[in-house]
């Protein structure tokens, strides 16, 4: 049942144009920047600074107003003997695997016609694509969460906007005003932990570490190359990313049991 | 003015006339003893030190290819030492190999290998004490503690040798060349690596040091202490702790040298620490953590350098005067510059920044507004290093913008007034 529900949603999304545009948009930026740039690592980085911005950002709006637009079919589906988390969770799914298929076939259609596969850089290239389908899988899960809580429709995209803002720029802020204040003690182990409390910092540093700019770090790198580095930092890093993506889905089903529509 | 002239011509004359006097000694000595004394032929010497015990001055001893097991040999007379292709002597981790204590000695076509390690010794390959026209050639030396160590001679050419060892630390790793109150010393086209310091200078006047390649050393690629009037160029640093570092010298030219790959967390390209009046010239620093690392250093000239891909390209920490960069291209760097203290005297004019965002209305290859090369972040770097996770955030990204408009807390005379809008170099 819950793959009808996402089969629906996929399609929906696609007919909408949305994911087409959205698509094109990365075809463009990929083919552009390889156009402008044959170097494929340097490439990479430029990207790094699009995807963990830019695929948090679609994620969120996209995934409050798809979910407000169609709620008068979300009710009707509910009328009929489904179990509501299924409707949601299906559409959770259809939508984010939608805005994944755009990122990845978009970015990864220029990279290979430049020749990825011979490329060194295809580890770090792979890992952005991961961190970015992560990345849309999270925030489209917290707009949803939001969307439930929130009847009120303009509230409700206020609060997402807010929560992607929160996590694209204002944590960095606190993050520096905290490490500024206090500089006097060691803080390495700070920074660490604060980087897992949000997933843009955490996808960003995973991707930085991989291009080498650890050594740019002094003391804090060695600490950071050492725990992302090894295999046991690499698989804490991405569990934590993918609890990043279970967080609103908890939230969501949580809200589900006791909601009234 | 014409006095002038004629002190210079005689100078000239006298100059020649010295070097016909010397010319005239030293040949009649090669004459007399031009004779050639060879290991293992009948009735001949069997062993190296033998060999040197038996020659007169002037002699050539021909080394046959095979393995010597021989060490603390010592040469006081003027031989050239010739190795043919294969003859080895191998010290067998026990002292010194070859001591030369005389002028005019040459050893070439050698290989010696396993040179004893020592915490209270400098034990060498080679070691050269008071010589005067030395010429070490084509020799091979592995698994050396020092290689060629040359204390107070002159004159003298090291070239076309392959230093090499497995040094893993610093405190029992010696210097693959190392000279110490010399002056005007050749070292050419030699490759270094697995030392403490590839090439390492103390108390070396007037000597060129071109066309080597020294990697993967342990601290230095070329180390200068108190050195001064000294020229390297064309030579290439990579991979090494750092690639060189020059301190407490004066009067220096960097020319043409390639400093890649020294990337690590405390290492940069060029480390320059009470430097007066210096020419770095035409190099290329390409992914280096930090590309010249500027502590105290008055009057230096950086012109046509090409910073590529570095994590900092320059980073100045101060007491620092009267230094121009111009023409240089700083290419995709993390950061361009970090600057910490006043400006002083600094100056910045007509070098390309890839960063730079600017326009040229008039169309003569100079933009129209200044570039500021210091960034917000970079300067926020400097006091809290641990600030650097946060590179390449948004948030990073609005506060440069944003002192960038309005500057605040950067220098805000520390300008490029005239940046280019194209690089200077490919």
């Amino acid at each position: 049942m819950i793959l009808k529900v996402l089969k629906y949603s996929f399609h929906d999304l696609n007919r909408s144009r949305w994911s087409a545009v959205y698509l094109l948009f990365y075809l463009a930026l990929g083919s552009g920047l390889l156009f402008l740039n044959n170097d494929l690592s340097r490439a990479v980085v430029t990207l790094l600074n699009v995807v963990i911005v830019l695929t948090p950002l679609i994620g969120t709006v996209l995934g409050i107003t798809w979910f407000n637009n169609a709620s008068e079919f979300t009710e009707l589906l509910l009328a009929q003997p489904i179990r509501r988390t299924t409707i949601i969770l299906g559409q959770y799914l259809g939508l984010s695997l939608a805005l994944s298929f755009s990122l990845v076939v978009g970015l990864g259609l220029p990279f290979l016609a430049y020749g990825l596969i011979r490329s060194t850089a295809i580890f770090e290239f792979l890992l952005l694509l991961g961190v970015g389908v992560l990345l849309s899988f999270i925030f489209v899960g917290l707009a949803f969460a939001i969307a439930l809580t929130h009847e009120n429709r303009v509230k409700g995209f206020g609060y997402a906007i807010l929560a992607w803002l929160f996590f694209a720029v204002l944590y960095d802020g606190l993050f520096l005003i905290a490490l500024v204040s206090f500089s006097e003690y060691p803080l390495e182990r700070f920074a660490l932990i604060a980087t897992f409390g949000n997933p843009i910092d955490l996808s960003r540093i995973l991707i930085l570490l991989k291009l080498d700019i650890s050594a740019l770090m002094g003391y804090t790198g060695a600490v950071f190359a050492r725990f992302f580095g090894t295999p046991l930092g690499m698989t804490l890093s991405l569990t934590a990313l993918l609890a990043w993506c279970a967080l609103p889905l908890l939230h969501i089903t949580w809200k589900l049991r006791r909601k009234d529509f | 003015m014409p006095s002038g002239a004629l002190s210079a011509v005689v100078r000239c004359l006298h100059s020649s006339a010295w070097l016909l006097a010397c010319a005239c000694l030293l040949l009649p000595v090669h004459q007399a003893g031009a004779a050639q004394i060879r290991i293992d032929a009948p009735g001949g010497p069997a062993a190296v030190a033998e060999a040197i015990a038996r020659a007169a001055p002037g002699d050539e001893i021909l080394v046959p290819p095979r393995i010597f097991h021989e060490h603390d040999l010592l040469i006081d007379k003027p031989l050239t030492l010739t190795g043919s292709p294969g003859a080895t002597i191998d010290g067998d981790n026990e002292g010194a190999i070859l001591t030369i204590r005389a002028d005019g000695v040459t050893v070439r076509g050698l290989t010696l290998r396993n040179v004893g390690v020592s915490y209270t010794k400098e034990h060498a390959a080679i070691l050269l004490h008071r010589a005067r026209h030395f010429r070490i050639e084509n020799n091979r030396l592995e698994n050396v503690f020092f290689g060629v160590h040359v204390e107070k001679s002159h004159h003298g050419l090291i070239a076309d040798n392959d230093i090499s060892s497995q040094a893993r630390e610093e405190a029992y790793a010696g210097n693959g060349i190392h000279m110490w109150h010399c002056s005007n010393i050749e070292v050419r086209g030699n490759t270094l690596s697995g030392l403490r310091d590839g090439i390492y200078l103390e108390f070396v006047d007037d000597s060129l040091i071109h066309g080597n390649r020294s990697h993967d050393n342990l601290r230095y690629g070329l180390h200068f202490m108190f050195s001064n009037r000294d020229t390297y160029q064309h030579n290439e640093f990579t991979r090494n702790g750092a690639g060189v570092a020059v301190m407490f010298s004066r009067d220096l030219r960097m020319i043409e040298n390639r400093f890649t790959h020294n990337w690590g967390s405390a290492s940069y390209g060029l480390l320059l620490k009470e430097i007066y009046d210096a020419e770095v010239t035409g190099n290329r620093f390409e992914q280096n953590t930090i590309g010249i690392n500027i502590d105290s250093a008055t009057r230096i000239r950086y012109i046509g350098n090409v910073f590529h891909r570095n994590g900092w390209a320059v980073k100045v920490l101060g007491a620092t005067y009267s230094n121009t960069f111009t023409e240089n291209d700083f290419l995709a760097n993390a950061f361009d510059l970090a600057y910490a203290g006043h400006l002083n005297d600094n100056r910045f004019s007509g070098n390309y920044w890839s960063a730079y965002s600017g326009y040229d209305l008039d169309r003569d290859g100079i933009g129209d507004v200044p570039f500021r090369p210091v960034k917000l972040f970079a300067y926020v770097v400097n006091r809290t290093p641990e600030a650097l996770v946060l590179l390449r955030s948004l948030f990073i990204d609005l506060l440069n913008f944003s002192e960038k408009v309005s500057p605040v807390f950067t220098p805000d005379n520390l300008v490029d007034p005239q940046p280019r809008m194209r690089p200077l170099h490919d």
